[in-house]
């Protein structure tokens, strides 16, 4: 189990210090300044192991956060609770930085107290946690709130309190998606999948189960048997999920036997599943390098971009980063739409496009100067990337319905208003040159 | 040298830098450096040119990124560029720069060295400082070649400022210790040394250094430094503190360039009679400064004051000529053993132990024991202690042995871990070399075994058992002292090693004393007998069959010992083989036999301490030379052995031959008798079977160590009344059966595997041009333990030793586990020769030594030289050659496919050259050559016919020389 935990700033100062057992020492904060954080190489490895004690940290902007034990712990376990502290953190004061780290102490520590016990994770949702450990410091309690308190915490639900009210009854649902992609020059999909997550922000009364229903390739067959005529004319594609994940309020015995998403959502916003897929995927661009080298100290770049898409959807925030030389002395750059800039800091030609509709195509070409240097190492040409966001899901996931039951309460389905988004955004979506 | 004057501040470095400071990550810090990395470019690009300014900001800055540890692959131009400016700002960076990142690119370093000339021609002491600094800081040798010449002209003209003096010196000894032999030794030696006699004393002090550093190469060419040395010394000593200015120091007197004269002086033996007298004034000054009363409380002033006393101590210690000033020093450090300074503790002690040494002063050193002693036992820091402890060793002498062994002693029980073993050996030594009677000798060593037993090696209790052999007046005394030492409830194996030993051989000397008689002292060691390990239980139970001939009315008891089943069957194969062969040799042979046989070891030979070897081993290369260490191994075998370990013995020893062995034995060892003897035992007594051991246990390896020349195993003594075969002390065994089957592969090629067993690989890899080759053999352990004692050697059979020079290089005496040595041969050829040299590898694998001999593959055919001819020239010649005698002729059975490619390469690698279209019958192989030996050639003309059909071929062979022709032919039959 987890035996300390850490957070430090970038230069490597302990801001939080909480050690849990009594088999790790100070020395260990140390430790890991000396190996990792001021490590002479950069230390790429999520887990060190120093003599003996084994440490898990995560960077979040310039703060590390270093979970610490000496025990044999399962690995994923420990990031998936490091990954809900900083949830957790952002729920309470936004950005994790170090000043605002600072400021709430207290907080941090009570909460450290809360979601982790002798090294053992405890509940460690958001909405529950806001219950009992508030920022305004503490309300007296009527002895019933704390009955309550306690009932939810131990209960069965732990996640909901009873007795949630709303006039308005209303859910969102976010399928945000984000594509990874690595291109031959050629235009040869190398590799490329996508990891979407679907989020849900929820303000329902009472305790309503819900139904989740999608695309899922296994779903569809399995009716497809039934109804086999229903699915042709409906004339929807179904997906290959390859794998995913469920908040815990998902009953996952149905899901394995059914294969139907059911749950009693938390009030507020959580996430309600996480999935990746390969196959069939929709890329949202293509690009196309020609990169020429003219003589030792010129060298002629063109990348031209295509979107593929509806034309009636427009991608938004298009960034396309094409690398330079190390000796790069100086750059001209001529581009049809958007605008574009040589960023010496990043070694890189930035060209940014605000909008860009589907099935539209556009250009850039640079003449890079350089300096001859003695050294005869050849330019290792990193691959150009691109980052974007579009209204779609470029896995091909499709919300069917999301049903909501309130047995006690007299609502129905109906009169729930739901709203449903897709975002597709780019992860490392690169081509080589 | 040149203010910076404030305008060169350079506003943009410092802007960039606080920059950098100022990032709060590594991304920032990266980010930002690529920034400016990009704007130094495009200002390098830039068309219109830079001025000096903004040129040496930015190299600043391309220097302080690079510092910073990122690449830095352009900008070398511009700082090269500086290097011309006038300015001593920009000139200083361009060297900065240079020294910092300089590369052997060979049109920079051009530009670059141009530039340093021309400095160093400038007469400008700033710029030929720089310059000079810059020749040292890089210090490579391509520099040291291109200015080793230049820089001494510098040193000695005699317009050059001081301070360009000094660099120079300094510079010129940076460029000798990186490559000395590119320093030329010429007249500018002599000038140097008058640099001792400068007004400035900084140039004296650099002079000083490099003359010291000089000398120690080439003494005699700077001999007349001593007196100048001399001279200078005594003006410092004798000058009050006030007459140098800047070089006093806390009120001494220039206490560097003291502290390097004498040093320079202990480069020399003392001087002549006029000098010396001066020089001993100098040191007596030194002596009595250190009485009077310090000038200053500051830790600085003392420190300087002892560092010039320590050296001058030196000094006289280095001489020691003067008894007079070695007593002084003597007294004077005895004093420091008091000081409260640990620092000054340490260093008296140091420099004690050396004093000890001479003559003269070890009287002076003794007076100081107890405070020696004290030191010892209170002192903090152990490795004062472990300086205490040897000065302790080093003044012991006849007078005071017995007290200082007996202080090492109590202090063993309280020392150090780190230590424990070299006092231990160190006691052992000192109580072997200074004892007067031997019952002290007894026991001071037994009271070691018992204090600190752990830490006694096997060298010193062998030595007891050494000395107690040879000594018959220590015996008795020796039987009564272990058999007491025994009675202790707890006592360490080494002292049961000791004791079962001892009492086999001498218990019945207190056999008399009913308290011990000899059931009492066969219980007493029974007693131990299940607590220790296997090699002592082996040593017991020779100890127990020494019994039964010393008293015949223990023998039922031992027998039925010897007969119980956890002997017998014991799962170590030593221990069963002892006590099968005991038991029956107790049974079967007659009380004569068994005193024969049994009988008292004979005196050891006298030889050097082997504990002594062993201090000097654990000193480290530094305290004994490679020689001495080199000789130990080998001799530990040679002389302690007595036989030695040739293929037969090792592999199988006859593990009874030990600590029985006879005297009265015939003495012609007989090993391959012996090496029969463990599997003839069984046949003849019939009795459970017993292996003969595979390998010598450690036990082994020292018994053999104790037993005398020439032992005779008594079994097989016993059982084979056969005569032994001797087989001398030859060197080196035969050749392995299969060497000559390895030779023939080599024939025809250079490369490749020559030997591979399970322990050993060796590769070989040679070429051979005229009457010359060159050999690398590649010795590879195949095991994962390191072999010792790893030596091949080349052996000339005959009369080789005239035909055939073979030069081999040393290789290093151990091979580590996997590793994979090479040896480097050098062979000529002098005359035609029929055998190939031997090769014979050695070494100790685990504690066993493996040997093994193979034909080195050298044959006459690899000295030929392939001569094309025409097939009139060949048929001219073949006529010429028509003499019977010249001519050798074989026809023989083909052993592998005749094909006439492989044939025709075969024949290319033999080394002749190969002839078409000179027999008729194109199916024959025709060839010719001159084999190149130093005193003659000899021509040499091939025919080799085959015939498919009867796979037989004809091989003839026509040499001006007969027995080269017999020779060749045969090599050749046997590769088709």
């Amino acid at each position: 189990m987890i035996g300390g935990l850490f957070i430090y700033n970038h230069k490597g100062e302990v801001l939080i210090s909480r050690v849990y057992r009594d088999d790790i020492g100070r020395n260990a904060v140390d430790a890991f300044r000396v190996n990792v954080i001021h490590a002479r190489q950069q230390v790429r490895s999520p887990v060190t192991n120093i003599a003996r004690t084994s440490f898990f940290h995560v960077k979040r902007s310039n703060i590390w956060l270093a979970a610490v034990t000496k025990q044999n712990v399962n690995a994923a376990m420990v990031f998936e609770f490091l990954y809900k502290m900083c949830d957790v953190m952002a729920a309470y004061f936004g950005k994790i930085s170090e000043e605002n780290i600072k400021n709430n102490f207290v907080l941090i520590y009570e909460r450290l107290d809360e979601i982790l016990d002798f090294g053992y994770p405890q509940n460690s949702e958001t909405g529950a946690l806001k219950t009992f450990i508030t920022q305004q410091g503490i309300k007296s309690q009527t002895k019933e709130e704390q009955s309550q308190i306690t009932s939810q915490v131990t209960g069965q639900i732990g996640w909901r309190r009873e007795g949630i009210k709303y006039r308005r009854n209303e859910l969102f649902l976010d399928v945000l998606e984000s594509v990874n992609l690595l291109m031959s020059p050629q235009g040869q999909v190398l590799s490329a999948h996508v990891s979407g997550r679907v989020v849900m922000k929820s303000y329902l009364s009472g305790m309503p189960e819900c139904k989740f229903g999608m695309n899922d390739k296994i779903v569809i067959e399995k009716q497809g048997k039934g109804t086999a005529d229903e699915t042709s004319k409906s004339g929807k594609q179904s997906i290959a999920i390859d794998d995913c994940t469920f908040h815990q309020c998902v009953r996952l015995s149905k899901f394995d036997s059914e294969r139907s998403i059911s749950f009693i959502p938390p009030d507020g916003e959580f996430e309600l599943m996480r999935y990746r897929t390969t196959k069939d995927i929709i890329l949202p661009f293509r690009v196309i390098p020609l990169v020429r080298e003219v003589g030792r100290t010129k060298l002629e770049v063109k990348v031209v971009i295509k979107s593929n898409f509806k034309p009636s959807l427009l991608a938004q925030k298009i960034e396309v980063r094409i690398p330079t030389p190390l000796n790069t002395s100086g750059v001209q750059v001529i581009c049809m739409k958007g605008k574009a800039k040589y960023k010496a800091s990043e070694n890189a030609i930035v060209w940014k496009i605000k909008r860009m509709a589907g099935m539209k195509e556009s250009q850039i070409s640079a003449e890079i100067e350089l300096l001859p240097t003695n050294d005869k190492k050849k330019w290792a040409r990193p691959p150009i990337s691109m980052n974007f966001e579009v209204p779609f899901a470029p896995s091909g996931l499709k919300v069917r319905y999301l049903k909501v039951f309130e047995p006690k309460l007299n609502y129905s389905d109906h009169d729930v208003i739901k709203w449903v988004r897709y975002i597709g955004r780019s992860g490392i979506y690169e081509t080589r040159c | 040298m040149q203010a910076v004057s404030k305008g060169d501040g350079m506003r943009g470095l410092a802007v960039f830098i606080s920059d950098i400071r100022n990032c709060k990550s590594k991304e920032a810090e990266i980010k930002r450096i690529n920034k400016e990395l990009a704007n130094i470019r495009s200002k390098f690009k830039g068309d219109k040119a830079l001025d000096g300014y903004s040129k040496k900001k930015y190299v600043c800055k391309l220097l302080f990124i690079f510092l910073l540890g990122h690449d830095i692959d352009f900008g070398h131009m511009e700082a090269v560029n500086l290097l011309s400016s006038n300015r001593y700002t920009e000139k200083q960076i361009g060297y900065l720069f240079i020294s910092v990142l300089v590369n052997s690119n060979s049109e920079l370093i051009r530009l670059i060295n141009n530039a340093i000339k021309n400095d160093l021609a400038s007469h400008n002491p700033a710029f030929m400082g720089l310059a000079l600094h810059c020749i040292a800081s890089v210090g490579s040798r391509e520099m040291a070649e291109a200015f080793a010449g230049e820089i001494p002209k510098v040193l000695v003209a005699g317009d050059t400022m001081d301070s360009v003096k000094q660099s120079a010196a300094l510079c010129l000894l940076r460029l000798y210790r990186t490559s000395p032999d590119l320093v030329p030794m010429g007249d500018w030696t002599s000038r140097v040394v008058h640099l001792l006699n400068d007004q400035h004393l900084g140039v004296v002090t650099a002079a000083t250094s490099l003359i010291t550093t000089l000398a120690q190469k080439n003494p005699e060419e700077f001999k007349t430094s001593v007196s100048l040395a001399v001279s200078r010394l005594s003006r410092i000593v004798t000058s009050a503190s006030t007459d140098l200015q800047d070089y006093t120091y806390y009120f001494v007197p220039a206490p560097w360039l003291s502290v390097k004269l004498l040093r320079l002086l202990q480069c020399y033996p003392p001087p002549d009679p006029a000098v010396r007298g001066r020089l001993t004034e100098c040191l007596e000054t030194i002596l009595n400064k250190a009485q009077e009363p310090p000038k200053s409380k500051k830790v600085q002033h003392s420190n300087a004051k002892n560092a010039v006393l320590f050296e001058a101590i030196s000094l006289i210690i280095h001489h020691d000529s003067e008894p007079n000033l070695l007593v002084r020093a003597c007294n004077q450090l005895g004093q420091f053993l008091q000081h409260r300074e640990t620092n000054l503790r340490y260093l008296a002690l140091e420099s004690m132990c050396t004093l000890a040494s001479s003559e003269f002063s070890h009287e002076a050193v003794k007076t100081h024991i107890d405070t020696v002693i004290n030191a010892l036992k209170t002192e903090r820091d152990v490795s004062v202690r472990q300086r205490a402890a040897d000065l302790l060793y080093a003044m012991c002498d006849r007078s005071n042995a017995k007290q200082i062994v007996s202080e090492m002693l109590r202090y063993l029980e309280t020392a150090d871990y780190a230590i424990r073993e070299e006092i231990v050996l160190k006691v052992a030594i000192l109580a072997e070399k200074y004892a007067v009677d031997y019952s002290w000798y007894v026991d001071t060593i037994l009271n070691l075994i018992r204090i600190a037993g752990d830490y006694v090696s096997e060298e010193v209790w062998y030595r007891v058992l050494q000395i107690v052999t040879n000594r018959d007046d220590v015996q008795g005394y020796a039987a009564k002292t272990v058999f007491e030492a025994l009675q202790a409830p707890a006592c360490h194996e080494n002292m049961v090693k000791v004791g079962g030993y001892i009492l086999g051989e001498f218990g019945n000397l207190i056999a008399g004393d009913p308290r011990s008689s000899p059931p009492v002292q066969f219980s007493l060691l029974h007693s131990k007998f299940h607590l220790c390990s296997v090699a002592t239980r082996a040593l017991l139970l020779s100890t127990y069959i020494k019994f039964i001939n010393l008293f015949p009315e223990t023998k039922a008891t031992i027998q039925g010992v010897l007969r119980a089943g956890s002997q017998l069957r014991n799962a170590d194969v030593e221990l069963q083989q002892r006590a099968v062969e005991y038991l029956t040799l107790s049974s079967v042979a007659s009380t004569d036999v068994l005193a024969t046989v049994l009988e008292e070891m004979p005196p050891f030979p006298e030889r050097e301490s082997s504990i002594l070897a062993k201090l000097k081993r654990k000193k480290g290369p530094g305290a004994a030379s490679a020689l001495d260490d080199g000789r130990r191994d080998p001799s530990s075998n040679d002389i302690n052995g007595g036989v030695e370990p040739t293929p037969s013995t090792v592999s199988t020893p006859s593990p009874s031959a030990d600590l029985l062995g006879l005297r009265a034995a015939p003495p012609p060892a007989a090993p391959p008798a012996s090496a029969g003897a463990g599997n003839l035992l069984v046949d003849v007594f019939d009795g459970p079977a017993a292996q003969p051991s595979l390998g010598p246990t450690p036990e082994e390896a020292f018994l053999s160590e104790l037993e005398p020349p020439a032992p005779e195993s008594p079994m097989a003594l016993l059982a084979d009344p056969a005569p032994a075969a001797d087989p001398g002390p030859e060197d080196i065994g035969p050749p392995i059966p299969e060497a000559d089957e390895l030779l023939n592969k080599f024939v025809c090629k250079n490369n490749g595997v020559l030997f591979e067993n399970q322990l050993l690989q060796i590769g070989v890899k040679s070429e051979f041009r005229q009457n010359l080759g060159r050999m690398y053999l590649f010795y590879g352990n195949k095991t994962s333990v390191q072999f010792q004692n790893f030596s091949p050697t080349v052996v000339h059979p005959g009369d080789l030793q005239t035909q055939l020079a073979v030069q081999t290089k040393r290789v290093a005496a151990q091979v580590d586990g996997g590793a994979q040595v090479q040896q480097v041969l050098n062979i000529e050829c002098l005359r035609d020769f029929l055998t190939p040299p031997l090769l014979s590898v050695r070494f100790r694998y685990g504690g066993a030594p493996q040997a093994l001999t193979l034909k080195l593959p050298v044959t006459i055919n690899k000295f030929f030289q392939p001569t094309e001819m025409a097939a009139q020239d060949f048929f001219q010649r073949w006529k010429q050659l028509s003499l019977p005698q010249q001519e050798a002729q074989k026809i023989f059975k083909a052993n592998h496919p005749m094909d006439a490619e492989v044939t025709k390469a075969k024949l290319l690698g033999f080394g002749s050259a190969l002839l078409d279209n000179v027999d008729p019958n194109p199916e024959n192989f025709v060839g010719a050559g001159i084999i190149q030996t130093k005193a003659l050639q000899v021509g040499c003309l091939l025919r080799l016919e085959p015939n498919a059909q009867a796979q037989m071929y004809r091989l003839t062979l026509r040499t001006s020389k007969e027995s080269v022709s017999r020779h060749l032919c045969e090599l050749l039959a046997q590769q088709f």
